[in-house]
């Protein structure tokens, strides 16, 4: 036992360095295949790919479009197009935006942090949430307090992100006047840094609920059936013969075992997360990347759109990482899994 | 036969059915119901409900919003019917092929559907309808294309399972072409919880549809129930009708699928549902 304890230690440190390479090899595909998804949408765009990148504002003068054209290489061989884009992409070099008259990476450069505020307060509030109703739940099924939780999931389920959002202002913004309704902070009233984080506080509320809503639901039913899959183990049994609490098995026998399909899940849903900032920025008019988004489809501004696509698909990739590695802090057993 | 009396019996799958009935009759009698135009002004802007001939009002512009929700129901059923079929080309089609041949070719059609599942979804919708431009067709490409890959990963795994048994193998003996045995021999075996994902996957496209015409991504000369929110959500303070309605119509229309779809796996995959309830 021992002996295989001490190959266990001795191997941890290759497997880390196994999953972290496997990584990094899935971040670099991810960045490189949906560059070269932009790159194919700029030219099935209706139009001239010049005149696209430009915003199609019809206002773009020959000498723009010829320098645009030098620039992307657009007159060469789609190949050779394709990895111009590419080496830009590589460098950082996102575009720009003619309808912003701005660099694209500085545009989301400024909005990346209301952004990322947002996504990651919506995802932790869900991952807490749902993992503690689904615990509840799971260990009185049956009881009207898993029933009620049940019917809740089942109507989250079918809610459209941005009607939450708006049902939650009507309440509490309209007729509570308990929340404020938009934007990121209120404007035009002197305060104190801490009064302005108590006021960011508070515009955050409305929109992080409904952002992180249907998660919670979704992970309240998939814990709440692994708790009650859980409770029904032997070794459950066996804690339970010991003479243990019941608040110690729950703790600390049946919680870490039912927690790893949430925790995987979190992880595919990452991206209905990102797409779901998008409508909530709108209707909340939160300063981030999704409002940003909004802005630059309804202005067509291609090179904005494409950019942000981009980073959005970094953050997924960026909370799947977050995700496998609460994964393997909660269960040990898979870096020596990937290992072997 | 048997099976229909299962559904019969399934408590919360008649609900769906029920309410979900009522939903495609209000969107097949539409035009019997309300004659004019959805985009018509039939009455004085900002009249709350129950006022005359406005069970639920007018918009800003006088329109009845009744008539708009029946003329959405249309929207929304045919592009939640239509973009789950897409997905339903796309991910069977590509789950049928990995999980026929295996090996290197498994590997490719799965990292392209992890591709697709990593990166957002919706996101990547409102490009596509941005650049190949908001026509009806276009918006069930763009919803098509981002709702397949759960149904190719499904569609694999079933492949996988059913392309060891003796049947399937007997059929490859006899010299049957790989379209002919996946077609007559797994497909007809593999059907049934691809019909319980794909009803799921209308509920999702349903959504999805509602959040691009809320964006204001969706067709514009169709009156659709993202559309109306959208439209309204800058006078909610005023007017609380234009926004409710519509979207208690989605929220009814997709909890009515969502039950269907769950009596279906109930009643099509009863080895599966009695696992789980007796886990």
């Amino acid at each position: 036992m021992r002996a295989l304890a001490l190959s266990v230690t001795g191997n941890r440190g290759v497997a880390i360095a196994i999953a972290i390479a496997q990584w990094v090899a899935r971040f670099v595909a991810v960045v490189l295949v949906i560059a070269t998804f932009n790159f194919v949408l700029v030219h099935a765009a209706p139009g001239d790919p010049a005149q696209v990148m430009a915003g199609q504002s019809g206002s773009a003068d020959e000498q723009m479009l010829a320098q645009l054209r030098a620039e992307y290489g657009l007159d060469k061989p789609y190949p050779v197009q394709l990895a111009i884009y590419l080496k830009r992409i590589v460098t950082l070099d996102l575009g720009y935006s003619y309808r912003q008259q701005r660099s694209v990476l500085s545009l989301i450069a400024e909005r990346l942090p209301a952004t990322l505020l947002l996504t990651c307060s919506a995802f932790l509030l869900s991952l807490a949430a749902g993992v503690s109703l689904g615990t509840l739940a799971g260990v009185r099924a049956g009881k009207w307090s898993d029933t009620a939780l049940t019917i809740v999931s089942l109507l989250l389920y079918a809610m459209p992100v941005f009607w939450l959002g708006l049902m939650l202002v009507l309440l509490f913004s309209v007729k509570l006047d308990w929340l404020p309704a938009f934007g990121y902070v209120s404007i035009g009233v002197p305060m104190t840094p801490l009064q302005r984080i108590g006021d960011i506080a508070a515009h955050m509320v409305l929109p992080v609920v409904s952002l992180g809503a249907v998660l919670m639901a979704i992970y309240a039913r998939l814990m709440r059936s692994a708790i009650i899959d859980v409770a029904h183990q032997d070794f459950i049994k066996t804690a339970r013969a010991k003479g243990l609490k019941r608040g110690q098995i729950i703790m600390r026998h049946m919680l870490r075992n039912a927690v790893l399909p949430v925790v995987t899940v979190a992880g595919m849903q990452a991206g209905t997360l990102v797409g779901g900032s998008v409508v909530i920025e709108t209707v909340f008019a939160w300063p981030g990347l999704g409002r940003l988004t909004f802005d630059s489809v309804l202005q067509r501004d291609y090179p904005l759109m494409l950019g942000i696509f981009l980073v959005m698909s970094v953050i997924v990739i960026l909370l799947n990482f977050v995700t496998d590695t609460i994964y393997r802090i909660v269960d040990p057993r898979v870096s020596l899994r990937a290992a072997a | 036969m048997e099976r229909l009396k299962t559904f019969l019996r399934h408590p919360t799958g008649m609900i769906g059915l029920i309410i979900l009935a009522a939903v495609v009759i209000l969107a097949i009698c539409a035009p019997a119901l309300f004659p004019d135009d959805p985009w018509e002004m039939v009455a004085a802007p900002f009249q709350p409900p129950g006022s005359e001939d406005l069970p639920l009002g007018s918009d800003m512009l006088g329109r009845n919003v009744a008539a708009g929700i029946a003329y959405g129901a249309r929207v929304s059923l045919t592009i939640g019917v239509a973009s789950t079929l897409a997905a339903l080309c796309i991910g069977v089609t590509i789950g049928a092929i990995a999980g026929y041949f295996g090996g290197k070719v498994d590997d490719l059609m799965m990292r392209i559907t992890e591709l697709f599942q990593t990166i957002p979804g919706f996101i990547l919708a409102i490009l596509l309808v941005a650049t190949i431009g908001p026509t009806l067709t276009n918006v069930i490409i763009s919803i098509g294309a981002v709702s397949w890959p759960p149904l190719a990963r499904l569609t694999r795994a079933e492949f996988m399972r059913l392309r060891g048994r003796e049947f399937v193998q007997a059929a490859v003996c006899q010299g049957q072409a790989p379209l002919m045995v996946a077609l007559r021999h797994i497909l007809p075996n593999a059907i049934s919880p691809i019909i319980v994902t794909g009803s799921l996957t209308i509920a999702t496209a349903i959504l999805i549809e509602s959040a691009l015409s809320f964006m204001g991504l969706g067709d514009p000369n169709l009156m659709s129930w993202g559309l109306m929110i959208g439209a309204s959500r800058t006078v909610i303070r005023q007017a609380w009708w234009m926004s409710v309605f519509p979207g208690v119509a989605i929220l009814l229309t997709v909890l009515a699928i969502n039950l269907v779809g769950e009596g279906l796996n109930d009643t099509l995959n009863p080895r599966i549902a009695r696992k789980v309830r007796n886990a």
